[in-house]
């Protein structure tokens, strides 16, 4: 998925020369974390919201020096250095950059002009799409051998149960010479399934069979074992 | 604590019982029949508390539903009553029917209609006053969607009442879905409304059906804040399950007021449920309705409107589960004791091994669950990250 499928193309921005009082007011009234600086289509700079929180004095001072500094513009509190994304760009980079960076959102750049932006949540979002958990859906997780045809048997023998597949992901097992299968298939009751692709000999790591006693069974067993040790005890005298 | 002007009413005719996929499938109206057996057979409910469902309107379902979507569903009842076995619709794929889970049945429009209808029925009487407390067992079709059928849920009957005394009597409606699934359809249908507040405990989405239901999902726009999501770690058994119950609730209360309470009543988080992961006993279906009849006492007046849902054991789960609901919407002490011998040799003619002869579960049965300090502790940590905004938004006491 391509960064030009997620981001939001209608962005709200402001000027250099825009009030610290006008930023916050847009940022509470749209809702929004972060805006872009713009001088014309050029992106100059970025503030959070944090940043204009940040730029005001604590409480304990006057309001008059607040009221002062609310007449401040922005470029006097933005960042300047702003990690951009292009547009044609992978949301896993997105999702890495911000990541790494720590940051909540990514200016979408192409040709030197701002053309969109995306945030944490977007990418967010566009992951749970990915994945297949946007669609009501139970999970399937089947180790398999690493060899060729594997994940073909097994969605065969989805497909025979009549249930569709909405996301699938292969990832290595930490046995040797075995893969895990992961699957989002769209039913609420995936046991006939289960059953199939256990007869077919893979085994379904999930959903997990618990070892699960009854307290009556394990009450038994601690008195078997009392008796045991009971017996044993009068084998020594 | 207030009385009831009359009797609590359920919601009952046999045409219930024909909400009826095929003989293999999981999802079973016969566990209301044998709910309403077993309440007889113990001298629980009395004729005059049984109340025929009415059927809901078109209109009535366009206050959720699709138009295009219910056109879908009355063209479905008509084609599964000329196909053969085993003929496939994939032209009704793409609203959910005609799949494994909501396979084409003959007259599914006219019974899920007739779901819906119980629904509305027992808002309108609380809503004019006739009486406090209804129940309706066909109901609690929570996976429904606007335009989609999910989860064997054809129409969502607890969205349409919501939308309903919404619309009619401008309460504020408090939904709480008690099912071991997410309460999905509800949540998205009123994820933007700031009157409607969406509380869900389930187990969480990592795995089971339908995937959703995290702690992050909390409304959007006016409605950020008017939806609670509390996923608790699959073999989660009784003391944390209401421990994350009791909290939520009592946080949803304090931050919301409602003036009505809709309650969904799936019990398959029940140890013996096919279906799901949950390691529960019968103790939570009593514990969860006395919590919510309080809750209703002290914030709604006492209006409280329970429907059904999920629960698959329909032998050895159901009727108990649902049997206790009643008792406790009936103010009638909870039984400790044996179910009525009548009632479980007619049921043990349909179970292999033994089935439970008693209301609640014996010590002896429980499930020991090797993990299960780690579970509490992670129900512990989910349950704070849920409750921070409420508690945020209510202020320290
Ligand atoms: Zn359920």
């Amino acid at each position: 998925m391509q960064i030009e499928e997620v981001m939001k193309r209608k962005v709200i921005t402001v000027s250099p020369s825009t009030t610290i009082r006008e930023a916050r007011r847009l940022c509470q009234e749209h809702r929004i974390r972060h805006l872009p600086v713009v001088e014309g289509e050029t992106l100059v700079g970025i503030i959070s919201d944090r940043d204009l929180r940040d730029a005001l004095p604590s409480v304990i001072h006057k309001e008059v020096e607040v009221d002062d500094i609310y007449q401040h513009p922005v470029s006097s509190v933005m960042k300047k250095d702003v990690i951009t994304i292009h547009p044609l760009d992978f949301i896993e980079e997105a999702a890495l950059t911000l990541y790494t960076a720590k940051i909540g959102c990514l200016p979408v750049v192409s040709q030197g002009k701002l053309v969109g932006i995306v945030t944490e949540s977007d990418i967010l979002h566009s992951l749970v799409e990915l994945m297949g958990v946007d669609r009501p859906s139970s999970y399937l997780k089947i180790e398999v051998d690493d060899t060729t045809g594997r994940l073909a048997d097994v969605a065969q023998i989805i497909k025979e149960c009549h249930v569709n597949i909405s996301n699938v992901y292969v990832y290595p097992s930490k046995k040797k010479g075995k893969k895990n299968l992961s699957f989002r298939v769209e039913t609420i009751d995936p046991r006939p399934i289960i059953e199939r692709i256990e007869q077919h000999g893979f085994r379904v790591i999930w959903p997990e069979k618990l070892d699960v006693k009854h307290n009556a069974q394990e009450k038994t067993q601690q008195r078997m074992k009392a008796k045991e040790q009971n017996n044993d005890g009068s084998a020594n005298l | 604590m207030g009385r009831p002007t009359s009797k609590p009413i359920f919601i009952y005719s046999e045409a219930v019982l024909n909400y009826f996929f095929h003989d293999e499938h999981p999802f079973n109206q016969k566990r209301i029949a044998l709910t309403k057996q077993l309440l007889e057979c113990c001298g629980f409910l009395i004729p005059d508390q049984v109340r025929a469902p009415r059927m809901a309107t078109d209109e009535e379902l366009l206050l959720v539903h699709d138009r295009e979507y219910i056109e879908a569903v009355k063209k479905a009842s008509q084609v599964s009553g000329q196909s053969s076995p085993g003929q496939e619709h994939p032209e009704f794929h793409p609203f959910g029917l005609g799949t494994e889970d909501t396979p084409l049945f003959p007259d599914m429009h006219r019974q899920a209609v007739l779901a819906v209808g119980g629904t509305l029925l027992g808002a309108e009487l609380i809503a004019q006053g006739r009486t406090k407390r209804v129940l309706n067992l066909a109901g609690g079709l929570h996976h429904a969607q606007r335009g989609k059928a999910s989860g064997f849920c054809i129409y969502n009957d607890c969205a349409v009442a919501i939308e309903y005394v919404r619309r009619q009597y401008d309460m504020k409606v408090l939904y709480i879905d008690t099912d071991a699934h997410h309460g999905d359809g509800v949540q998205w249908i009123f994820y933007h409304d700031p009157h409607v507040f969406t509380f869900s405990i389930h187990e969480t989405g990592r795995y089971l059906y339908p995937g959703t239901g995290h702690v992050n999902e909390k409304g959007i726009g006016e409605g950020y804040g008017y939806c609670l999501n509390l996923p608790v770690d699959a073999f989660t058994q009784d003391a944390s399950w209401l421990d994350c119950f009791e909290r939520g609730l009592e946080a949803v209360l304090q931050f919301f007021k409602p003036d009505i309470i809709i309650s969904q009543h799936g019990c398959d988080a029940h140890f013996y449920d096919p279906l799901t992961h949950l390691a529960g006993s019968m103790s939570i279906y009593v514990r969860m309705p006395e919590l919510i009849k309080q809750a209703a006492e002290t914030y709604t007046g006492g209006k409280w409107l329970a429907v059904g849902g999920g629960g698959y054991d329909i032998y050895r789960v159901v009727p108990r589960a649902w049997g206790l609901l009643w008792m406790v919407m009936n103010d009638v002490p909870v039984k400790q004791g044996p179910l009525p011998e009548s009632w479980l040799s007619a049921v043990r003619a349909h179970v292999n091994g033994p089935v439970p002869a008693l209301w609640l579960d014996e010590e002896e049965v429980l499930p020991v669950i090797p993990r299960q300090k780690e579970i509490e502790e992670k129900n512990r940590l989910m349950l704070k990250q849920a409750l921070s905004y409420l508690r945020q938004q209510v202020g320290p006491h």
